[in-house]
Parts: structure tokens; C-alpha cells; sequence
């Protein structure tokens, strides 16, 4: 049975107030207090953020190509008539985010408090797709101010203030149980980021529900590819995000472990996950990604030097499903997988082989017979200003250098190739997310409607991060058009910015 | 220029990593125990 | 240049002498390439870290230029650094060797 591709979803999540809790903004405001109020008034409004044509890529209202033609810099060419709502997900505002984030925090571990009057007004006017009858009593009560203030007088130990507007909103606390007084891994900043992830990860996994007019009791499994170590002391990162994210929305027949390998993990968890659905294990297994916090602001300082407005203020979060032939979907080739070998060097050339070419020997094909590229796709606008280069534009280069030794193409067609075969990078810097996978639902659209035939997606890990080994990762696979799919017909776009 | 040194590197993980440029420096003498610090750095 | 790394390249010159160093990069962005050198030959043009007003002048050179490329052999060099070279492009090359050869005469 081959297993499909059958549909992805994204969302963003603007958090602008959250941009402290980022590792290099929080390390820097300590060192340097005066620094908040310079990162502050260097934050975007929700307006900017869905307008910012790189994010209007990411929940597909605007194609990667189109893209490409809009001139950089990107935060000052707007697109004016931009929807939050996207083809293939949304941006969430702040405030409807803290909702959520409320309602991730429903298990009775009571993290997150939020003040009376802002909870009682997401309760009436928030918009979110998991806001129904029921998430309002799902949300619980609020905290007055001065309960807030009384939790935070007891130090960043205990709990961190969450701000909306820079106005204080509510707090975020240590798990309250009494073991976990002394325990690091439950304090308020590890936690927060694993319910960040959750939420935003839930908001993900409930828009491909949606998008695929699938229920959520359907999904067999679910596999996180998220990077938070969600766990305890005495097992931090023991998981499991996606039975978290699952329960939340609504997956009751379903069960699942968390895949991590630093931003090679989504295409880990695809392959896992369309190799279960090949053996005839489960039918629908959902693979998904929540957002990294500690991302946030990583790049800040760069992007205050340039002068440009702090681009990292969003949480990204993917969905996917993999299912059984539907003989429309485009189909994942699992004989044609990709990967670095722990025997390779790092040497780029061992890597590119590894993960481009060795794949595409076993079905025969050259590396210009893939149509599309997706490798590490994040936002060159994000990563330039802090003389990190363009990442996407590194990796291209690399694929279009091994052409040239592969005598496919000559030197002076490197352009060319990057141009068509590749794309710039629209993802946000959130580690695993920009890894390829950002590209999947462009992908599925343009091979259903014959714009493309195939596309490999590919991403390389950091393991040497971990300090465990000085290892490289890297693993890609291969998407094409579904055999059975019936003559396609041409799929036009209703919504566009 | 290279020979009868102590070798700092820095590499980045889609640029070039460390570890090639040590085999680099090996090949041209340097011995292992002369690279006092060689670091990938992931930009992402 | 980050701090850390300012403070650790301080410590190993303290430790055999700047003299006996050599720094050698495999970033690709230029002014990344040159900020790093300026800062380990010169000190740290930002003045926020240990090497700020602290001129080490240690030699820094890019594992791509002709002047290290010449030391090592063809087939290791071809190894480790042919596709490097391939998507760097000569004219780049030159850029950086030209840069990091007038701030190592400074």
C-alpha cells in the first residue's frame, strides 16, 4: 500500500510579548536591563506580521515563486489586502494565543493565570478555531492583579509575567504541586515552553483536521517532531507532546511518541510515519510540530543593528497527515530515502551526496530531473542582517555544486538552476520548522495540479549542538504525483492577498 | 605558515564545517593535539 | 563576534602567545569573515567583549585562500573543500583573500 501525502496545515503565532522569554533576549535583558525597552519598541504590530509577504507563504495565500518577485526588504513592501486566514492555516493574534495557551493549560496544573478583565474579553470577542461553547468554562477563571503581583513577588523562580500591549496580563508559574518546588525542569520557563509548543503544535493539528473535513477520531497516531523537552528531572525531554496535543484536540482514538533529531525530526517523523501506514500498522497518522519560544528574538541584536523591526516574533507550528492510497494524493517514495550515514564526515560534499544524490540513484534519476528542492527554509531577512547568510540560498548552491560535479549542468547554469529548482527561504527561524517541510503544502497543490511532478525535501541537524557527538545529520524523501490521480484539472486559487 | 603552529578554527555547519577544515590542516602537517579549539557554529 | 568566544581566543593567546597562533575560517559571509578577523588582529570593533582595545594581531586566514589552499594536498584539499569552492565562486574568493591579506598587514 503506498502511503500519500493527504494534506498539511501551518499557523504563526504572534507573540510579540513573549519575544523576552526568548534564550537571547531573556540571557541579554539580564545582563543589560535597558535593552527591553529598546527590543520593545522594535516589535510589530499583528497588522505588520500577516502582511509581511514571507508569512503569507508560510499559511499559503502567496506561492514561494510569487514571493520571489515582491522586493526585499520584505517588512517594508506590505501586502496591504493580506488575510490572517490562509489556505493552509493562520496567523493567531496575541491575545487569542493566550487563550489557547489558557486552554492548553486545562489539566489542572493551574500554570497559567491570566487577569478578570482580559480573560473575561478573549471569553467574548476572541476568534480562534478552538473557541467554541464549551472553552470559555475550559478556560476557567481568572486572577485578579494583585493575586498576579502577589505570585510574582515571589521571584522568576516562581513564576514570569506574560504582557499584553507591554501590559501586565497575567503570569506564568511553576507547576504547584509540592515536589515540584525544587525541580528545574517544572519551574515556569521550561514549562512555558512546552505548553507553548503544545498549543501552538494543537493549533496546527486542528486546522489540517479541518482543512481535510476529517474527524479528529479518525487519526490512528500521531507523531510530534517538536524539539521542547517536555518532562521532569529525572527524565527531561521524556516526551510526549503528541498525546498532549492530540488529547486537545480531540483525537481520542489515537496515541503517539515524540521523534527528536534538532531540526531534522519532521522529516523523521514523516518517514516514520508513512512507513507505518505502508505496513498496514495505522491507516491516518498526523505528524505534527509545535513552536519553539526559545527561538524568539534570536537573531534580535542583528536585526536592531540593521534597524529593521524584530522579525522573530512569531511561533511557527506544522501539521501533516500521511494515509493510506486515496489515488490523489501525491505519494511518499519510502524506496528513495535519503540519509546521512553515521560513517559519512561532515564534509558538505559527503552530506549532499548522502542525502540528493544516493536516493535518486536507487530510482535512476539525476538531481535535474526533481522538479523542486526544499531544504532549510528559513527566512533570509531574518538570518542577513546578522551576517548569517541566506540559509536555503547556502543549500541550493551546495545541490547545484554537486550538479556541476555530477556534470549535469556547467558552472554557469548554478543560477539558473537555484532559481528554478529552489526557492527563498519564507519560514520562521524555529529550528525544526523551516525544515523543508514548510514547502509540503505548496507542493501537494502544484503536483495536483501539474505545476510540478516532484519535489525531495531535505534537512540537516546540528547534533554536535547536544555535545553527544560531533556527528551531522541530514535525511530527505521524495514526493510525486500520485499515478491514480485522474487527469488533473487546473486548481485555481480563490484566496489571494 | 601553518606547520609548527597552534590552530584556531571556526567553521559553520552550511558553509564549512570544523571538522573539513581540520583534515584540511592534518593533511598539511598540523597535528592533532595543535588544534587548541576548532568549533561548528549552526546559524540556525 | 560573540563574547564567549572573544573571552576563549583571549585565554589560548594568554596561554601559548599570539605568535604561535594561527585562526583559520570557514564562514562564507564576507563581513562576517572580516569582523571576525578585525576583531582577533585589531580587537573588538563593537568594544563590548574581552578583545575590546586588546589587539592580539593573530594571524587569520580562510581555509579557501590560494595562500592556505597551497599548503595542503591536492587530494585532501579537493576532498574536503571542492564543492566549497564550487559554490563560493572565484570571484568571492578573491574578495575575502584580498580583505583578510590587508588586514593581516595592518
Amino acid at each position: 500500500m503506498k502511503p500519500v501525502i493527504k494534506g498539511s496545515a501551518y499557523v504563526l503565532a504572534h507573540v510579540p510579548d513573549l519575544v523576552r522569554y526568548g534564550s537571547k533576549p531573556y540571557r541579554e535583558i539580564e545582563k543589560d536591563p535597558n535593552l527591553l525597552p529598546k527590543i520593545e519598541k522594535n516589535l510589530r504590530r499583528f497588522l505588520d506580521v500577516v502582511a509581511y509577504p514571507p508569512n503569507q507563504v508560510f499559511i499559503g495565500n502567496l506561492t514561494p515563486d510569487e514571493l520571489r518577485n515582491i522586493p526585499q526588504p520584505w517588512f517594508e513592501n506590505k501586502l496591504f489586502s493580506a488575510s490572517s486566514c490562509g489556505n493552509f492555516g493562520e496567523i493567531v493574534g496575541e491575545n487569542n494565543f493566550y487563550g489557547v495557551l489558557k486552554l492548553a493549560d486545562a489539566n489542572g496544573y493551574d500554570l497559567v493565570w491570566i487577569e478578570n478583565k482580559f480573560l473575561s474579553d478573549i471569553k467574548k470577542f476572541g476568534i480562534n478555531i478552538f473557541f467554541d461553547e464549551q472553552s470559555s468554562q475550559k478556560m476557567g477563571e481568572g486572577k485578579t492583579i494583585a493575586e498576579i503581583q502577589e505570585k510574582l513577588a515571589l521571584g522568576p523562580r516562581m513564576a514570569l509575567p506574560l504582557f499584553h500591549n507591554e501590559k501586565l496580563i497575567g503570569c506564568f508559574n511553576r507547576s504547584q504541586d509540592p515536589h515540584a518546588q525544587e525541580d528545574e525542569a517544572l519551574g515556569p520557563h521550561p514549562l512555558m515552553e512546552g505548553l507553548a509548543a503544545k498549543a501552538s503544535g494543537a493549533l496546527a493539528l486542528k486546522h489540517l483536521i479541518e482543512k481535510l473535513k476529517m474527524s479528529p477520531e479518525e487519526i490512528d497516531f500521531i507523531i510530534s517532531c517538536s524539539e521542547e523537552a517536555v518532562g521532569d528531572r529525572y527524565n527531561r525531554g521524556g516526551g510526549s507532546l503528541a498525546k498532549a496535543i492530540g488529547e486537545m484536540c480531540g483525537c481520542i482514538n489515537a496515541t503517539g511518541p515524540d521523534i527528536k533529531a534538532f531540526c531534522v525530526s519532521p522529516i523523521y517523523a514523516i518517514i516514520v510515519a508513512a512507513s507505518l501506514v505502508k505496513a498496514g500498522v495505522f491507516k491516518k497518522v498526523a505528524v505534527v510540530g509545535g513552536g519553539c519560544l526559545a527561538k524568539l528574538g534570536m537573531k534580535f541584536q542583528g536585526h536592531l543593528e540593521s534597524g529593521y523591526p524584530i522579525i522573530e516574533d512569531t511561533l511557527g507550528a506544522a501539521a501533516f497527515l500521511i494515509a493510506s492510497d486515496d489515488r490523489k494524493s501525491p505519494i511518499i517514495r519510502l524506496d528513495a530515502i535519503g540519509k546521512n550515514n553515521i560513517k559519512n564526515s561532515a564534509r558538505q560534499e559527503d552530506v549532499t551526496r548522502a542525502v540528493v544524490l544516493e536516493p535518486l540513484k536507487k530510482l535512476g534519476k539525476r538531481i535535474i530531473d526533481i522538479d523542486k528542492y526544499a531544504v532549510q527554509l528559513e527566512n533570509p531577512e531574518i538570518t542577513v542582517p546578522s551576517k548569517t547568510g541566506d540559509v536555503p540560498k547556502k543549500n541550493y548552491d551546495m545541490i547545484a555544486g554537486l550538479a556541476v560535479l555530477n556534470k549535469e549542468i556547467t558552472p554557469q547554469e548554478m543560477a539558473e538552476f537555484v532559481k528554478i529548482r529552489g526557492m527563498p527561504g519564507f519560514a520562521p527561524t524555529q529550528g525544526h520548522i523551516p525544515a523543508a517541510v514548510p514547502y509540503l503544502g505548496h507542493a501537494i497543490e502544484a503536483i495536483k495540479n501539474g505545476g510540478i511532478k516532484n519535489a525531495m525535501f531535505i534537512a540537516r541537524g546540528s547534533l554536535f549542538l547536544g555535545r553527544m557527538s560531533q556527528l551531522h545529520d541530514g535525511m530527505s524523501f521524495i514526493i510525486e504525483k500520485n499515478p491514480k490521480q485522474k487527469e488533473a484539472k487546473k486548481c485555481l486559487r480563490k484566496k489571494r492577498p | 605558515m601553518l606547520k609548527e603552529k597552534k590552530a584556531i578554527i571556526f567553521g559553520e555547519r552550511d558553509e564549512i564545517p570544523g571538522l573539513s577544515i581540520e583534515e584540511c590542516l592534518k593533511a598539511a602537517g598540523v597535528k592533532q593535539e595543535d588544534i587548541v579549539f576548532s568549533l561548528t557554529e549552526c546559524f540556525v | 563576534m560573540s563574547l564567549e568566544y572573544q573571552k576563549s581566543v583571549k585565554e589560548l593567546a594568554e596561554k601559548y602567545g599570539p605568535e604561535n597562533l594561527v585562526v583559520v575560517l570557514g564562514f562564507l559571509d564576507e563581513e562576517l569573515v572580516e569582523i571576525y578577523a578585525t576583531t582577533l588582529t585589531l580587537g573588538d570593533p563593537s568594544y563590548s567583549g574581552s578583545l575590546a582595545g586588546v589587539a592580539l594581531r593573530l594571524k587569520v586566514y580562510h581555509i579557501l585562500e590560494p595562500e592556505v589552499k597551497d599548503q595542503i594536498p591536492e587530494v585532501v584539499y579537493q576532498e574536503q573543500m571542492g564543492l566549497a569552492e564550487i559554490t563560493t565562486g572565484q570571484e568571492k574568493i578573491k574578495k575575502i583573500s584580498k580583505m583578510l591579506k590587508e588586514i593581516r598587514e595592518k
